[in-house]
């Protein structure tokens, strides 16, 4: 490319620029082509997630015409709540369906009929009952739920065609299922107990709602004890410290936290919070300690950026009229920096939420049908019961799974939007 | 400046806010753990299926908290369980193995003196493949030689080699000329721990010399799995290897029986001996790899922690243990009547178990 004697510069520009122009083409092609492929994993992700997780929006239901006898429900026919409380419901479901189908006599016959109602059927009757007493002795059609097994069958993620001892559903019970939809008593309805309940071993009635919940008190601890100190670590290092070896070490210090795996953290957990303070294993309080060891440097990193940006010139104007050094962090730094601090936070935060591998060591993988009502409940993790839920041996989990996987994307979403919002509201320009 | 004044309370009410729920969240931790009203339960992952089925209905039919459930595995649950006595310690271990002597010795060490035992009934483990595939009879000698590291030398010298055999048909001539590629559980997996024992153990033994070796020999020759691809860890997660299994038609999987039942569509399981892995043959012990489950309830806790009594008599009632209870539906294989009775009495009886007497 050196230039020949007697040629112009111009010359020389010009036998060059076709060759700039198509590497220039070149870059911009595989800066798309990147783009593309990163798009392309995204969709596909996305499709897959949501082509697996809409079913569980919908749950089968049966149409049953409940005789609520009183000599089942309430024999003594005083409405003692405990009575209520406390009576076989599960078998007004089970006559239900039998006076259905009068031809199955047979005690094993009757056996997989009934398998064909989920045990949530009874738990469904008995709030009904309980929330209206008078229901007791009359005659109404309620949709109930049934089995997982029947649920898979009737969405098609089971074909009906395979042999018999292939599938879940014997050849009498599948006949049954028919003959009910034939006589459109089987629907499938809004799976409100997904959004609802808490874990539970029947498809039918497992919900991310005590996950939710454990998940909501774990990062409310982990949000009031990593941000507040992490942004008063981040100012004093930044303000007030004088720059020497110390400060140094702890900045080394603080930037190597930041990359230390989150298993460690666990492990941590484990020994000093419940081993030394004697805190009681899985619950959200411990999650939440543990969770902001973990997000403290990053947010200490994030805002001390953010304090860097803010301009000299600003301090020095507000040192310059009289302002103290504490009025001039207060009034003038912190506002402005407030937004970049905010941002680390969301990061961090996002991070704690997806976080699963430290919650292992400190009991957070556990079966938790309760509601938690305290961060000192026990309870779980959303990214804990997708794990918990890809690890059943149901098919219906199947589903499920996907679909906690899109709650736990939603809470993400939610709580990045709030974020943006707030960084919004303080952000200013100068 | 003036814009400035108007965004400062902003923040400080965002702090008060944040301080305020930091020093609530403190407070409640004071009074941390006075009382514990809810058993808690830890240990094995095999188990965990049907205890928490057991556990819901417990919680639904009692007057009492449903109990939680950690999924730690029998070694990491049977360490907690044996940490002490008090509420911050665990009231009951599930295992998928029998607790051992050196368990029972930190037990007692650390005041956990009295143990009762219930064994709830026995898990299956199968081979299985995709159904697209053709359907596998193995000898546990051909699952040792398929798996293990070291095995004894084709040309018959009476020595360990490095496992020379890439497809099944050079193991067994009735085997399908495929390559050997099975999908199993990672070390730290009790049913692992069953494999080794029940396939490789016995498979190793078949070859007279193996079994001559003395025992550290013949553990690490039996208990070493190939590292060559051919034994590939797929986690924790069975569900992922009968995913695997029905992508790829010619890779076995390893796992737990209740998986096959479920995914009966998908998947077959290998006959073992000439067995096949079926419901009455696992539970009338024709099957081979078979293995007991059990669970671990340390006594001094009874009457402490409410319902732990009740718990017990919930998990073996009839409608939860006999071959048509609930938890046969999820795929545990019952015992038979005469030993489920003496299992049953024993527990309500609380009495605790010692290592010799084994039930």
């Amino acid at each position: 490319m050196s230039s020949k004697p007697g040629e112009s510069v111009k010359d020389v520009v010009a036998r060059g620029i076709s060759r700039r122009y198509r590497n220039e083409r070149i870059f911009r092609a595989l800066g798309l082509g990147a783009l593309c492929i990163g798009l392309g994993f995204l969709a596909f992700f996305f499709y897959t997630l949501i082509a697996n997780s809409y079913t569980a929006l919908r749950q089968t239901r049966v149409l049953l015409d409940i005789n609520f006898d009183a000599a089942v429900i309430d024999p003594a026919g005083n409405r003692a709540p405990d009575d209520l409380a406390t009576a076989d419901y599960q078998r007004l479901a089970r006559d239900a369906l039998n006076a259905m189908f009068p031809d199955i006599t047979a005690r094993a016959e009757r056996r997989e009929l009934n398998a064909l109602l989920s045990s949530g059927a009874g738990l469904e009757l008995r709030s009904l009952v309980i929330g209206t007493p008078t229901l007791i002795g009359t005659k109404e059609p309620v949709w109930l739920l049934v089995d997982d097994d029947v649920d898979v069958v009737v969405k098609g993620h089971m074909s009906r065609d395979l042999p018999e001892n292939q599938r879940r559903l014997n050849d009498r019970q599948l006949r049954v299922v028919m003959a009910l939809e034939q006589q459109g008593r089987i629907e499938q309805r809004f799976n409100r107990y997904f959004f609802t309940n808490g874990d539970s071993r029947d498809p039918e009635l497992a919900g991310i709602w005590s996950a939710t919940v454990g998940s909501f008190f774990m990062l409310l601890v982990t949000l009031a004890l990593s941000f507040p100190v992490a942004v008063a670590t981040a100012i004093y290092l930044e303000e007030f410290a004088s720059r020497n070896r110390w400060t140094d070490l702890i900045e080394v210090n603080i930037n190597n936290l930041a990359a230390v795996p989150s298993i460690v953290f666990g492990l941590l957990g484990l020994a000093l919070f419940i081993n030394l303070f004697g805190l009681p294993r899985s619950a959200p309080l411990v999650g939440g300690l543990v969770l902001s060891l973990m997000t403290l440097p990053v947010i200490i990193i994030a805002s001390r950026a953010a304090l860097t940006a803010v301009p000299p010139s600003i301090r020095e104007a507000a040192l310059g009229l009289g302002a103290s050094k504490m009025q001039m962090v207060m009034h003038h730094v912190l506002p402005l920096a407030m937004p970049g601090m905010l941002t680390g936070t969301i990061i961090g935060m996002a991070r704690a939420l997806g976080e699963s591998a430290p919650l292992l060591m400190i009991g957070m993988v556990a079966f938790i049908v309760d509601i938690p009502k305290s961060p000192l409940s026990p309870s779980t993790a959303l990214p804990v019961q997708v794990y918990l839920w890809a690890d059943s041996p149901e098919r219906a989990f199947v589903e499920r799974t996907s679909a906690a996987i899109v709650v736990l994307l939603v809470f993400l979403l939610v709580m990045n939007a709030t974020a943006i919002l707030l960084r919004k509201h303080f952000e200013r320009r100068y | 400046m003036g814009n400035q004044t108007r965004h400062s309370p902003g923040i400080s009410r965002l702090m008060c806010f944040i301080l305020a729920t930091a020093s609530a969240a403190a407070c409640g931790s004071a009074q941390a753990q006075a009382a514990r009203d809810y058993i808690s339960i830890v240990g094995s992952s095999t188990v965990y299926p049907f205890a928490t089925v057991v556990a819901e209905q417990f919680g639904r039919t009692t007057k009492f908290k449903t109990p939680k459930i950690e999924s730690t595995g029998t070694g990491g649950g049977l360490k907690l369980f044996c940490n002490g006595v008090g509420v911050q310690h665990p009231d009951i271990a599930n295992a998928s193995r029998r607790i051992t002597q050196t368990e029972v010795d930190t037990c007692a060490k650390n005041g956990v003196k009295e143990i009762v035992e219930v064994k709830i009934g026995y898990d299956g483990i199968v081979v299985a493949n995709s159904k697209s595939a053709p359907h596998f009879n193995l000898a546990l000698r051909d699952l040792y030689l398929a798996l293990a590291k070291n095995v004894p030398d084709p040309a018959g010298a009476p020595k360990l080699v490095p496992n020379p055999y890439k497809k099944w048909s050079e193991i067994n001539a009735k085997l399908p000329a495929d390559k050997i590629e099975i999908l199993g559980p990672p070390p730290t997996s009790g049913t692992r721990d069953a494999f080794l024992e029940l396939v490789m153990e016995p498979g190793a033994k078949t070859f007279p010399f193996v079994a001559g070796l003395d025992k550290d020999a013949f553990t690490a020759g039996s208990h070493t799995l190939r590292e060559d691809g051919a034994y590939i860890e797929a986690g924790e997660n069975d569900n992922l290897i009968v995913q695997k299994l029905e992508a790829n038609p010619h890779q076995l999987g390893i796992f737990g029986y209740s998986f096959l039942e479920q995914n009966a569509d998908k998947i077959q399981g290998s006959q073992i001996n000439g067995v096949g892995p079926e419901f009455e043959a696992i539970s009338a012990g024709k099957y081979p790899i078979s293995r007991p489950l059990f669970f671990y309830v340390k006594k001094a806790h009874v009457g402490v922690i409410p319902g732990i009594k009740e718990y017990l008599s919930e998990f073996t009632s009839d409608a939860a243990l006999s071959d048509t209870g609930y938890l046969s539906d999820k795929g545990l294989i019952p015992m038979n009547d005469k030993e489920r009775k003496a299992v049953v009495a024993d527990a309500k009886g609380l009495a605790a178990m010692t290592m010799s007497g084994g039930h």
